[in-house]
């Protein structure tokens, strides 16, 4: 099964025709994924790939039957891009651009509720890697050779770290059912809880590893949730434990500001909870190990 | 992106939110004229520095006549100030500002941020004003009034009455203070702001209701369509290491340790941070090179980080993902060809074509330390540093 993408997954690009699209269309190909085309306002009707170009992503969707997106749109013109996508019934989007302003992320959350909870759009990102689920899809940017098939489920902040997670696993044997990357800006499309909930009812998933890092309430949040919702086992690792308070690290939402956003009391927010936590980023792939061990 | 008090003022004042009348000055002499023109018997000379609580550090004075004000004008300009929101280095004050003495009958707390949980934007009040927020949760929780404001719509008139009214105002102040409230969330929607805080917001004797001071902070990410907030800053109260790393596309910030690091991505660089902490050392700096890592890309943080007088040691992790270790590779023989450096440099890459990468380095003729995984690499950088002595 795997969350969010599945081999059936019909697949367009949102800024299909610039550099940065066509290379990542053409990894995500090359990967398996089934793109069915891009869209790229005033280039409709062109071929780009070997595949259709369309003004609009209504017009793609009604012609493909696509219920991804992934968007490469740049910052000023990305909220509008995401909102586009959603009132056109796609599913799932993957919203790889960063830069977003803030206050357009709030805007775009904000339209995503005129659907009803069933009907709506679950975003990924921005400022992320994406989501894969190795052998079947790829709707991002990582590298997909270091993802192996099999049940673990990933959601993480940060991109070259769920990389180095992939491939610690990968080094013991042991593969994923799907990653996602929720991204690192302060607003996100969705967050670790919402993937918690989609984890836990997929049959390919036997325990979820969490990546966090400083600064919001997500993690936190995703603990509460756990706690409550979650039978599977969850193992987390959250990164910034040196990070100085008041200093933006790299992500424009990795800043602690308030209490609770430090990597100690999130560790401690998270064990509280029940979840393991993997002690430092080198052991990540043997936590996940030995949970998976215990589970027999 | 932070501004001054002063230009934050200016941003509330052409939104409706009343404020002092005031003048900046880069001299004493200058300060003395402002006050010639503000007229009057009583006025304020506040250090202009990115900072609150600069009252504490000494710097804001009350002044009596003109030449109490060129006298404070130059005890402060010059000086660096340090609070809690400085750093120990703290900042130095190169402008202040000469403003009207006010005649204060009640002080307040508002504060706009934005709320990451409810992600929205919220108004925070409180009538113990002249506190910092942190303290009023600390001291006075009972008095912090939150207001979620719905981002479709903006604030509404009757939720600023609201906190008007739960600020305890009279009657006669209550429009007033409404529209103060009401301008600086106009203020914040405009202008992309991340924190908009008023502290404090003030209550005349003559009914009155003044934004005497005012911090602001701006989404970077949404400068592009405020060019006019851009040309604010004031780079000499930034990090000048941060500052030159920001403008070669690198995103740096000086650390206390010896361990200098380059990295790709935010999340691996805090990893590979608390990986040195745990291996027994401490980390020079935050640095991630993104995703393109170039050799000219590497020439830029080696000189960076090289020519930190308190960087003993080099550490290199890189997980490649769509740039192979091969080009990252590459990149760093490239650099190292144009840029010496004497510290002991430790790489460990990983990712897509690492074995081309690691033969490429091999080969070359730098001279480093391997290392094959993260606690690997920070065991040996810190092995490195002991071995220096």
């Amino acid at each position: 099964m795997a969350i969010l993408i599945t081999k059936e997954s019909k697949i367009i690009v949102q800024g299909f025709t610039g550099k940065i699209g066509s290379f990542h269309a053409e990894e995500m190909m090359e990967y398996g994924t089934n793109v069915v085309g891009g869209v790229t306002p005033g280039k409709g009707g062109q071929k780009h790939l070997d595949r259709p170009v369309f003004n609009t992503v209504k017009e793609a969707v009604e012609e493909t039957g696509a219920d991804a997106s992934i968007l490469f749109v740049p910052p000023a013109f990305a909220a509008d891009s995401a909102m586009e996508a959603a009132d056109a019934g796609i599913k799932t989007l993957v919203a790889i651009t960063d830069g977003i302003p803030a206050h357009d992320m709030i805007k775009v959350k904000r339209y995503m509720r005129r659907y009803k909870a069933e009907d709506r759009m679950t975003m990924v990102g921005p400022n992320c890697a994406g989501v894969i689920s190795p052998g079947k899809c790829m709707l991002g940017i990582m590298p997909g050779h270091i993802y192996k098939e099999g049940n673990v489920g990933v959601i993480g902040r940060s991109g070259t770290l769920g990389y180095e997670a992939a491939q610690q696993m990968k080094d013991l044997d042991i593969g994923i059912s799907t990653s996602v990357g929720i991204g690192g800006d302060p607003i996100n499309g969705s967050a670790f809880k919402d993937h918690l909930a989609k984890f836990e009812k997929d049959d390919d998933t036997k325990v979820i590893l969490m990546i966090g890092e400083i600064g919001g309430p997500q993690e936190a949040e995703a603990a509460e949730y756990a706690q409550s919702n979650c039978s599977k086992p969850i193992i987390a690792y959250i990164a910034g434990l040196t990070a100085p308070k008041g200093k933006r690290m790299g992500h424009a939402g990795a800043i602690v500001s308030a209490g609770g956003e430090s990597a100690a009391e999130k560790v401690e927010i998270l064990k509280e909870a029940g979840i393991t936590i993997a002690k430092n980023p080198s052991v990540i792939g043997e936590t996940v190990a030995s949970v998976l061990k215990n589970l027999g | 992106m932070n501004i001054h008090e002063y230009q934050a003022k200016e941003i509330l004042a052409k939104f409706g939110v009343s404020i002092p009348k005031g003048g900046i000055a880069y001299s004493p002499e200058n300060a003395k004229d402002r006050a010639t023109e503000l007229g009057g018997d009583l006025w304020v000379v506040k250090a202009q520095i990115h900072s609150g609580a600069r009252g504490k550090a000494g710097g804001i004075i009350v002044c009596k006549n003109e030449q109490e004000v060129s006298e404070a004008a130059n005890k402060l300009l010059g000086k660096t100030l340090v609070t809690h929101q400085t750093g120990p280095e703290g900042k130095t004050v190169q402008r202040v500002y000469v403003e009207e003495g006010t005649d204060i009958k009640k002080e307040f707390y508002l504060g706009l941020v934005f709320d990451r949980s409810t992600e929205s934007i919220m108004v925070v009040a409180s009538s113990e004003g002249g506190m910092s927020v942190e303290e009023i949760a600390e001291e006075k929780p009972e008095s912090l009034i939150k207001t979620r404001i719905e981002a479709a719509v903006g604030m509404q008139s009757f939720q600023a009455r609201e906190i008007a009214f739960a600020l305890g105002l009279e009657a006669k102040a209550i429009n007033r203070c409404a529209q103060a409230i009401l301008g600086a969330y106009k203020a914040f929607s405009t202008s992309d702001a991340t924190m908009v805080e008023i502290n404090p917001l003030v209550l005349t004797g003559d009914d009155h209701v003044l934004a005497l001071d005012c911090k602001m902070s701006f989404d970077d990410n949404a400068l592009f369509r405020n060019p006019q907030l851009s040309e604010l800053r004031d780079k000499s109260q930034e990090d000048p290491k941060e500052t030159y790393a920001a403008d070669r596309g690198l995103n740096y910030i000086p650390l206390d340790g010896d361990i200098g690091n380059i990295i790709n991505g935010a999340g691996l660089a805090m990893a590979s941070m608390d990986m040195i902490q745990l291996a027994g050392g401490q980390p020079a700096n935050f640095l991630d090179v993104g995703g393109g890592a170039t050799p000219e890309k590497f020439v830029k943080a080696f000189k960076l980080i090289s020519g930190d007088p308190n960087v003993k040691v080099i550490l290199i992790n890189i997980f490649a993902g769509i740039n192979r270790c091969d080009w990252v590779a590459q990149g760093i023989v490239d650099a190292l060809a144009q840029i010496q450096i004497e510290q002991p440099l430790v790489i460990r890459l990983a990712g897509t074509n690492v074995d081309e990468g690691i033969k490429i380095l091999k080969d070359s003729k730098i001279d480093y330390i391997e290392a094959f995984t993260l606690e690997d690499a920070a065991n040996k950088a810190v092995k490195a540093l002991k071995e220096l002595g």
